[in-house]
This record gives C-alpha cells, structure tokens and sequence, in this order.
C-alpha cells in the first residue's frame, strides 16, 4: 500500500462507512415480520400521518433494539481496536481473550444472586472486564507482553471463566430461566429500559476513545520508543484497559456475550487503511454499529419463524476470519 | 561542560550488570562507548535516557539530575536511537519523524510552525527530505535507520544517544550514517553518544571513548590515546597490532588469548 493509495481508501471509507450505516439502519427498521416500507419509516418519524400500528412496531420493537445494537457494535468495535494496541496482538478481542467472559460473570452473578441490583450491571460488568483484562496482561507479562503468551493466558483465562459462569448456573438452575435470553448474546427483547441503563456508560466511554488515539498511536511505535518521545507509558496503558473494559462491558451488560465484532471490524479497517487510530477508531466504531445491526437484523429475519441470536450468526462469521487471520501470522 | 555524568551507577539485571559505573561524557562532542558483546554498554544507554532505573547512584544531564526531569522534560532534553527492529506500522517517513514533535506537544494541539520547522530540519540533516512520503516498510535498511535518527533529532534535544546505529548496514550505508552524524554535531554542536562495535570507526570519527568490561568502565579518554595493543588485549582480550594511518587507527587482529 502506497501513500495515495492509503489516502484514497481513508477518503473512500470516511465517506462510505456512514452512508452504509444509514442504510443499515433503515434496514433493520424496515424488516421483520411485518415489513415497514423506507416511506412509512420516514413518515413515524416525521409523524405525517403514519399508521399506529407502523408506530407502535417502529418505536416500541425496533428503534430501541436497532440503538442498543449500534452502541453495542460500536463499543466492541471499539474495545477490540484499543485492546490489539495495548497488548501489542493484532487477534486481541475481548470475547476470545476473556474479557467478555468476565464481564459476563460478573453480569450472570448479579442477576442471578442479586435480581435487585440490575441497574448496576453495567458497572458490575465493566468491573468484571476490567479485572480480567488485568490478571491476563500481568500473567502475559515478563519484560513486555508477547502476542501468543496474551492469547494464551486469555483463552485459558477464558476457559475458566467459562466454567465458573456454568457452575453459578447448574447451582442456581431454578434462577437461570430468567438469565436465559441474555446469555445467548443476543438482541431480543431489548427494549428502551435496556438502551437507558447502558447508553450513558456507551457514551461516555465512546466519547473518551478521543482521548486514546494519541497514546494508541505512540505505543504502535514501541514501548522504549514512546518512553523516550517522554509518554507515560506503563499509566497509559492502564487507562487504555480501564477504557476498553468500559467499553466491552457495557456491550456485554446488555447484549450477552457476542464475540468477533472487536476482532474482525478493526481488523478489516487496519487492512484498508492502516495502524493509525485517528482513522481506524471512528471507522471501526461506525463499522462496528454497522455490523451488528446488519447481523441482528439478518439473524432474526431470514430464519423465520426462529429468531436466532446473533451472537451465534456473528460467531459463525468470526471464527472463520479468527483462523484466516492466525493463518496469515504464521502463528499456526 | 559536561553533558552526562554518572555517580556509582550499579545495576543487577541477571545477564548484564553495572558496577560503580561513573562517567563523563563532554558536551558538543561525539563520544563512543566500546567493549565486548554482554559488557554493559547498551545497558548503561538505557540507565541514561531513563528507560532503566539503576539499583544505586545517580545520572546527571547537563548537571541537573536526571530523575528531577519531567517525562516530557527529557524528551525534549535527550534522545535516543534504540536498537530495536520492532515492526513499526504503516507510515510514511515524515509520519514517523513528526512522532518526534510529541514530546513539545499537548494532546490536542496541531502542529505548528516551530514543529514543521524542526521536521523539515530533521530531514534535511539526514538527507531523508526525498522519502518523505515513501511508506517506512518500503526503505532500504540504511534508510530506516536515517529515518530514525530523523525521528530522534525532531525532538530536538541537544543531546542523542545511538544504540549500534550502524549494525545491520553495509560498511558504505556505514560510512554514509557516521558521516552524516560527524555533520550533525559539527553543524549544530549536538552531543552525540554511541555505542559501537567498529572501534576503527569510533576511533575515526569520535572525539572521546568510553571502553567497557563486565560493567565496568575500564578506561576513557581520546580514541587515539586509548586504542593500543594494550588495550585490546586487556578489553577484548585479543592479540591485535595497531597502528596509524593518518589519524585513523588500522587494527589487525591477530590471535585471542585465553581467558
């Protein structure tokens, strides 16, 4: 890739990446069991004479479920684009490496063992990522932190995690109906509740990556090398995991586990457009809400009348690029 | 005026050490630091730009002391070249230079005049202004290494240190970096420090040398003042004749000797 090469796809992914998410989001506006025309989505909107029922489906079912599955795109996205720079692993997403699970422990604890402390599961979630991204990186550790040894010590870390979620669930399995549809990884039945206990976390954390591109982009260079350009860089590097567990466990605390969207978004923008985050944050975090809408929306409409989560159509297309991308390293 | 000064430096990182290592490297000079591979000499570069904190003693930088400097107070203050052949990403040369600027930038300000003066310098003085926007991956070896020296003289410190800055090339990429460095600190009276293995090199083309030993300072001084027989067979432990050409020193080795 040459410099006008590189240019030329920036421009072209700046301007087609929105336009494509808009067209997603009508997208999943429009279809489902009862297919709502782009005209009588415009007129709900517009409240032009629209019919109730269109209004009803558009703003109780559909608008609440297509903002969650933005946002949580859009933080995945995001969280897998910080987590590959910080631990310096191009295959780092925090559904394969753990960070999910913990999350999602934390997540299935609370609901299952304190049902009155909902509001809080993105905070409990968060901390659950947060933690788990901390022991991986510090088991990784020895003089700097190797690609494989970060995989490693993840899909053990996530293992175990694993194990531990399934223990709390055979234990309480008179509780678990209740826990059912979130562990799935899925979007169904999210309503406006869901999108208000986890959008200002979303937000918030979104509106920080602004803050990550500058050390992201330093540590690219190396961790002696950003040291010597005078960054803080162990303190950096912290808050960048403070950060991506914000992200990751907010998406988690309302969609489940869904995994691949932080590998395989950014992963598909570094390939276009390069390492640089000034670029490849906004991209992967519209690509990210892009995805995830157009995955949710497929997974609940052309397998009709079975809705199927879309943690597991998103899976199905993730672990297929997951082993593409261990392919192309040499590292299998 | 001295640029660095050490106090009893000593460091214990298993395979290589440093004992009461205390130096002095004169300002506006080029200074090489030599000795035998595991000696201490890339260590003791990492103790200077702070990238090692030693176990005791203290490193001085134009007589402040080192530790007092903020972060971005030493970055704008020395630099350095490391070693490393880390895989950097997809970026043009002026990109990886303007890295340079970081340390006199605050997060959100833009570069400014002063910064695209000082990348414009940088280039200039190693003549890398023609391969600004070529991608880095895409240089020769002799041209990454100018690129990154480029990098480190954005910064714009009056002091950099180079950490083997001429291994990897062949002897006339070389010649061609150790040239443009002799014009860099007399153009712009930069202190230079490297370690180097060549000591024909060193003793052509800087004005001070430090030797090392298993952590330790063996001797100091003007290259050609130091660079004997004796010498050799005392640091590197080999028989070698030396002698002098027009002030550049022809080093036949001969023979090592036992240990």
């Amino acid at each position: 890739m040459n410099v006008h090469q590189r240019s030329r796809r920036r421009k072209a992914a700046f301007i087609l990446t929105p336009i494509l998410l808009l067209f997603i989001v009508f997208y999943g506006l429009s279809y489902g069991s009862v297919p709502i025309s782009f005209q009588q989505i415009w007129a709900v909107f517009t409240s032009a004479d629209s019919q109730p029922v269109n209004e009803k489906i558009i703003m109780n079912l559909r608008l609440p479920r297509v903002l969650i599955g933005l946002l949580v795109g859009a933080c995945l996205a995001a969280a897998g684009a910080l987590l590959q720079g910080v631990m310096k692993n191009p295959l780092a997403d925090p559904g394969i490496i753990g960070v999910s699970a913990g999350g999602g422990l934390a997540a299935i604890t609370a609901m299952i063992l304190f049902p009155q402390l909902s509001y809080l599961l993105p905070m409990l979630a968060f901390l659950g990522a947060f933690i788990t991204a901390l022991v991986i990186y510090l088991l990784a550790w020895d003089k700097g932190a190797s690609p494989l040894k970060i995989i490693l010590a993840g899909v053990a870390i996530n293992a175990l995690l694993g194990a531990v979620t399934n223990g709390i669930m055979v234990i309480y399995s008179d509780r678990v109906q209740a826990v059912l549809p979130w562990l799935a990884g899925g979007l169904s039945g999210r309503s406006w509740y869901h999108l208000g206990f986890m959008a200002p976390y979303a937000l918030i954390g979104l509106a920080l990556t602004v803050f990550a591109v500058k050390p992201a982009n330093l540590l690219l260079l190396g961790d002696d090398s950003a040291k010597l350009l005078g960054q803080k860089v162990e303190l950096q590097r912290f808050l960048l995991i403070v950060l991506s567990a914000l992200l990751a466990g907010t998406a988690v605390s309302v969609a489940g586990l869904i995994g691949f969207v932080g590998l395989v978004v950014p992963h598909a923008f570094r390939l276009l457009i390069g390492d640089d985050y000034r670029f490849l944050l906004p991209l992967s975090i519209l690509g990210g809400a892009a995805l995830v809408v157009l995955a949710d929306t497929i997974a609940r409409t052309w397998f009709d009348p079975i809705e199927l989560p879309v943690g597991i159509l998103l899976a199905a297309l993730g672990a297929p690029f997951f082993l593409y991308l261990l392919k192309k390293r040499r590292l299998m | 005026m001295r640029a660095i000064e050490t106090k009893q430096i000593s460091l214990d990182v298993g395979m290589f050490q440093l004992k009461d290592v205390n130096i002095s490297i004169p300002a506006g000079k080029i200074t090489a630091i030599v000795g035998p591979n595991g000696s201490g000499k890339s260590t003791l570069l990492k103790v200077l730009t702070r990238l090692v904190r030693p176990d005791h003693g203290e490193v001085y930088i134009l007589d402040r002391l080192s530790r007092s400097f903020t972060s971005l107070e030493f970055a704008r203050t020395v630099s350095m070249l490391t070693q490393s052949k880390s895989a950097l990403p997809d970026l043009t040369v002026r990109e990886l230079i303007t890295f340079g600027r970081s340390p006199h930038k605050r997060m959100f300000v833009r570069m400014n005049e002063e910064d695209e003066e000082a990348v414009e310098w940088a280039m200039q003085a190693t003549g890398t202004k023609r391969l600004e926007h070529r991608m880095f991956h895409t240089l020769s070896g002799g041209e990454q290494q100018k690129a990154r020296i480029a990098m480190a003289l954005a910064q714009k410190t009056g002091i950099i240190l180079l950490d083997e800055p001429t291994t990897f090339l062949d002897i006339a990429h070389q010649l061609d970096v150790m040239e443009m460095l002799q014009k860099i600190n007399l153009e712009y009276r930069m202190t230079i420090v490297m370690v180097l293995h060549d000591l024909q090199q060193a003793a052509h083309y800087c004005h001070y040398l430090l030797a090392m030993k298993n952590g330790k300072l063996v001797t100091s001084g003007e290259p050609r003042h130091v660079i004997h027989a004796d010498f050799l067979k005392q640091v590197y432990q080999i028989n070698a004749r030396v002698s002098f050409e027009d002030e550049y020193p022809i080093i036949i080795p001969m023979k090592t000797l036992p240990h």
